[in-house]
């Protein structure tokens, strides 16, 4: 039977991207943030996990505004990385577990959640940086996961709530736990913490609040759920919302987790960056 | 449900949500700036602006939000910052000379803010 060993979260700047290229591990500016890494990098190296689920949202590169998936999930043999504007490097293709998406998107349907289902999509730096940061040699890691990406919407409104991203998780979990193959799987939420890019508000940032949610998402997430949409946006900033892929994430990990790593430093470009590796007990 | 009323999202200070309201006003604008995620189309409207502005049916007023670079009035055109990035990286604008732009800052003194959020 299908085994979900932890969950691991991270934001998905894309400054981390070009930091990663430019090998600035030890830049006084990059340090506190990639400190972060090495005890997950043991964690993973010890646990091999064979698929890796990736919770991520799109930037305008897999979706754009004609037609908007709430929740989507890929469906493909493998993803690839494609210029989002910026003309920054390409990654090789990410191995994908086609059979288990479809199986994920059965069960989820089964389950009353109305899925998008892919058979092409272009993964932008939502999804490749956290696997960069996780698995900086990719493909060349003889224990690199397959990859099933998932995204939700948070670049237009109606968002999902906070509330429907945790059932998300819960639903996506008896999906993954009802897979009859011997397989072990890892969960990334990815995102966040707060940041605002657009507006008068742009820069701001709530440490406080990030705080607050790193530390309620190990114990009580249900009472994350009680934050509206419009709180979340006032008290994390415009794109602070991504926090939902921290819940859905959350959500796949059971009802108890061990918390086995944490960290959290500010500013990373313009953002609260939050990294935890979340261990399940069940 | 309470949806009675149809402006969902006012109120956040600085902040314009991006909602069904803005995705109709700001349509053709965010598809010219999703189109720029190929280098072709980069180049097409680098060699005349004015040209790729009608190819996409830009209403006036984003026609010189985009001539002006300025961010603000880009939103206030109906655009989506994530779209808008791509227009940003056009120019070479950082997600820090955005900020900058948008809160009447030099790209150090915004740089040094969100440092300053940090401590």
């Amino acid at each position: 039977m299908a085994r979900i060993l932890g969950g691991i979260t991270t934001s998905h700047i894309p400054a981390v991207g070009n930091a990663i290229a430019n090998e600035l591990f030890d830049d006084p500016y990059w340090k506190p943030f990639f400190d972060a890494s090495p005890p997950i990098h043991g964690w993973l190296a010890d646990a091999k996990p064979d698929v890796v689920i990736n919770i991520y949202n799109d930037h305008g590169l897999g979706f754009f505004l004609d037609k908007m998936p709430t929740f989507a999930i890929g469906a493909a043999h493998e993803y690839r990385n494609e210029d989002e504007g910026w003309g920054i490097p390409q990654l090789p293709p990410f191995p994908g577990d086609a059979e288990l998406s479809w199986h994920i998107i059965e069960g989820m349907v089964a389950d009353e959640f109305d899925i998008t289902s892919c058979q092409e999509l272009a993964v932008d730096h939502g999804f490749t940086v956290p696997m960069q940061l996780f698995w900086p040699k990719l493909g060349e890691d003889p224990n690199f996961p397959r990859a099933i990406p998932i995204s939700a919407n948070t670049v237009q409104h109606p968002i999902p709530t906070l509330h429907r991203a945790l059932h998300f998780g819960k639903s996506l979990r008896k999906a993954i736990l009802s897979w009859p193959r011997d397989i072990q799987v890892v969960v990334l939420g990815t995102g966040g913490l707060s940041h605002q890019l657009d507006g008068q508000r742009a820069g701001f940032i709530n440490t406080e609040f990030d705080k607050y949610c790193m530390e309620k998402i190990v114990s009580d997430p249900d009472e994350l759920t009680r934050i509206s949409r419009m709180e979340l946006v006032e008290k994390a900033g415009a794109q602070g919302t991504e926090f939902l892929m921290w819940m859905m994430m959350r959500g796949a990990l059971g009802e108890r987790v061990n918390l086995l790593t944490k960290n959290y430093h500010v500013p990373i470009s313009n953002t609260g960056a939050g990294t935890m590796l979340l261990e399940c007990t069940e | 449900m309470d949806l009675a009323e149809f402006d969902h999202h006012a109120g956040i200070p600085g902040t314009t949500i991006f909602d069904g309201r803005q995705a109709m006003k700001g349509y053709a604008l965010n598809k010219m700036c999703y189109s720029f995620n190929s280098k072709e189309n980069r180049d097409e409207y680098l060699r005349d602006p004015e040209v790729y502005f009608d190819k996409f049916r830009l209403n006036e007023q984003q026609k010189q939000a985009c001539r002006d670079k300025n961010v603000l009035a880009l939103i206030e055109a109906g655009g989506n910052i994530y779209y808008l990035a791509k227009f940003a990286g056009i120019y070479r604008m950082s997600v820090q000379d955005v900020g900058a732009q948008q809160t009447g800052m030099t790209t150090e003194e915004f740089k040094q803010k969100l440092l300053d959020a940090g401590r």
